[in-house]
């Protein structure tokens, strides 16, 4: 019988089997965050441990930083602590770290694909449950906690249950102006946040093989939402041309080798999937949330369920996510009121969501009442964006762009949406007080938030 | 790690589904670089409004409710892998989390604390709910030897599932960075295998 994917990477990292018990898994890629990481730093302090290959991880501040006036020392004296912490963790245990103000500095899952730190066939994991990014250039990579974080920096390996494998195929063409964060927010209404729990995910068919590399990364990065360990998507042409000149790409003779190797990296046609699930491209429509988690999620066109729709069981928790909401069951979503809209984040902040999102504006004006904030994933996005002239649309339009980090996604630093306010965010969470204490997450594609900036009220951006 | 054998205790019931981390921990707590003090921050904003106030309607400012159980709705721990709600929980004085559904990297988290994730059926959950609101002196015991649950108050009793491995580090307060240094040596194979 032939082989998944996943089970060609799993299988080749397996170091030892535990009698009854997890995997032991060699990792080939650790990348590491302020956040997440102080305590496993100390542990390896407390049992006196060396860090056994430090060659294999990368640190940057993402979470927890500013993003205006990044020059400046970080006013709040916790939050600059625990980003000095990490500048110096890094330098006792020798790992290589892009602080900030480095021009390789930004969101961990924007700037690892961006400079060939991810390739196909890693394993690949981070303190961070959106690891599952990396999973777009045909990688297994997933999120991992503190505990794991210092076992990954003592032993280049984790212990982990083998995940059961699942097959989301769409199947047919996206219609105009629908984007891979709306395959992915249609996906998760459709199994629910848990409905990938205990598996790992292969996106196949003709909609995904369309997609850019980086619609692919927003598509893998919400695999998470839906519950499961991570996403991939078989790498192919796409993969490899995206890859090819990145700063830590393999080059001349590596390439050709490291290309031979990637060109096994596909599902064998007789694999078997413990689970299929197959979808049409033409259901797809740009897609809006209207609750409080990433599975409470509609087309836009359409309205919240009614009552009726729900599950008994399931109804206080209904009901209580639409109260935070201030929605009713039935309503419709378009011309719902908008005060805030965040562009960025791991999910949407590359140079392709910036692209959409000027495209949008050009020509238009940003609505009075909206507060905008537009989050380069990176300074290399950033850079691009002032290359390509988005800047000068943009600030036409009436916005500007902020400096790179994690910023509203999970409202760490300062970028607080207000309580009871509305924010249309390209994030990935939509749960209570997820944008700071209070605040009301819709999430949405760049195009629909473009289209929300604009006109001060969810819009169809086909419209 | 402390070690886990059997626990019976009253129960703190939080019927709601798909609680997440954020819920269990909000990101603003997150910029502690020690893993002490995060219980009293757990659920946060549902535990205090925006002057700092107990909520009196929230489970866990309602003096009629206590013990080291948290009995919780489906998909409890969904959404980010922050172990600071693993810390969060065991530092408010929970050993034992039961729900029908976990998710993944939170069950690890747990397990990596000392903290026990019990998953029961829809229909235990239920009755467990049921029970506690009916009488909130009721217990759970927990007996993680056998792998039992029990709902006292009605003598009904459920298997539940860990792994031998993991079952074993709870009981003798092992963790896994003891057992992957063990390994160094097949460690080193692997590297040497793979260059």
């Amino acid at each position: 019988m032939g082989k998944t994917l996943f089970d060609k990477i799993w299988d080749k990292h397996v170091v030892a089997h535990v009698e009854n018990g997890p995997t032991q898994l060699y990792i080939d890629r650790h990348y590491c965050h302020e956040v997440t990481s102080p305590q496993a730093f100390q542990g390896l302090r407390n049992r006196n441990l060396k860090v056994h290959r430090p060659d294999k991880t990368y640190c940057m501040p993402d979470h927890n930083i500013p993003t205006l006036n990044q020059s400046s020392p970080i006013a709040d004296l916790i939050s600059r602590n625990q980003v000095d912490t990490l500048t110096k963790n890094a330098a006792e245990f020798g790992l290589t770290h892009f602080g900030l103000g480095d021009p390789k500095n930004g969101v961990i899952h924007v700037v690892g694909p961006e400079n060939g730190l991810t390739l196909p066939g890693m394993t690949i994991v981070c303190g961070d449950s959106h690891t599952s990014t990396h999973g777009a250039l045909g990688a297994i990579a997933f999120g991992i906690g503190t505990s794991e974080v210092e076992m990954v920096l003592a032993s280049q390996c984790i212990l982990q249950t083998k995940p059961k494998r699942m097959r989301i195929q769409i199947n047919g063409t996206l219609g105009k102006d629908v984007l891979s964060k709306d395959i992915a927010l249609y996906i998760i209404s459709q199994l629910t946040t848990g409905g990938a729990t205990g598996y790992f995910v292969e996106y196949a068919g003709d909609a995904i093989r369309d997609l850019t590399m980086e619609a692919r990364l927003t598509l893998c990065n919400l695999s998470i939402e839906m519950g499961a360990r991570g996403g991939l998507v078989a790498p192919d042409q796409t993969t490899f041309d995206y890859i090819k000149g990145r700063a830590y790409a393999p080059k001349g003779d590596a390439w050709d080798a490291a290309m031979a190797e990637w060109k096994q990296l596909y599902s064998d046609e007789d694999a078997v999937f413990d689970k299929d699930v197959v979808l049409n491209a033409e259901d797809i429509e740009p897609m809006v949330t209207y609750g409080t988690n990433p599975g409470m999620g509609t087309g836009i066109s359409g309205s919240i369920p009614t009552l009726e729709e729900i599950p008994e069981s399931s109804r206080l928790s209904f009901l209580k996510s639409l109260d935070y909401m201030g929605y009713k069951p039935g309503e419709k979503m378009l011309g719902k009121p908008v005060d805030y809209v965040f562009l960025g984040s791991c999910t949407n902040g590359r140079i392709e969501d910036f692209r959409l999102f000027a495209s949008y504006v050009k020509g238009k004006k940003k609505a009075e009442n909206v507060v905008a904030w537009l989050v380069p994933g990176s300074w290399s996005v950033e850079a691009q964006c002032r290359k390509e002239g988005l800047i000068e649309i943009l600030e036409e339009a009436g916005f500007q762009l902020r400096q790179p980090g994690c910023s509203a996604c999970l409202a760490m630093n300062d970028d607080k949406v207000p309580a009871g306010k509305y924010a249309v965010s390209t994030s990935n969470r939509n749960f209570e007080g997820r944008q700071g204490p209070g605040a009301r997450t819709i999430l949405a594609g760049p195009l629909v938030a473009a289209a929300a900036a604009v006109n001060g009220c969810i819009t169809d951006p086909r419209d | 790690m402390e070690k886990f054998n059997t626990l019976t205790s009253r129960v703190v019931p939080l019927p709601i589904e798909n609680v997440d981390t954020d819920q269990i921990i909000p990101a603003r707590f997150l910029k502690a670089t020690s893993k002490e003090g995060f219980g009293d921050n757990l659920f946060r904003d549902w535990r205090y409004d925006k002057n700092d106030a107990p909520i009196s309607s929230f489970i866990l400012n309602d003096s009629t409710y206590s013990g080291s159980i948290l009995v919780a709705g489906k998909n409890f721990g969904s959404g980010s892998s922050r172990e600071h709600a693993a810390w969060a929980i065991a530092g408010y004085g929970f050993r034992v989390v039961v729900s029908s559904f976990f998710a993944d990297i939170f069950k690890n988290n747990a397990l990596n604390n000392g903290v026990l994730p019990v998953v029961v059926s829809e229909t235990f959950l239920a009755e467990v709910f049921e029970t506690v609101k009916n009488d909130p002196q009721a217990t759970l015991t927990v007996d993680l030897e056998n792998q039992r649950i029990t709902n006292n108050a009605r003598a009904a009793s459920e298997s539940f599932e860990i792994n031998a491995y993991k079952k074993n580090c709870l009981l003798n307060g092992f963790d896994d960075i003891d057992f992957l240094l063990s390994n160094k040596d097949k460690i080193e194979a692997w590297e040497k295998q793979h260059g």
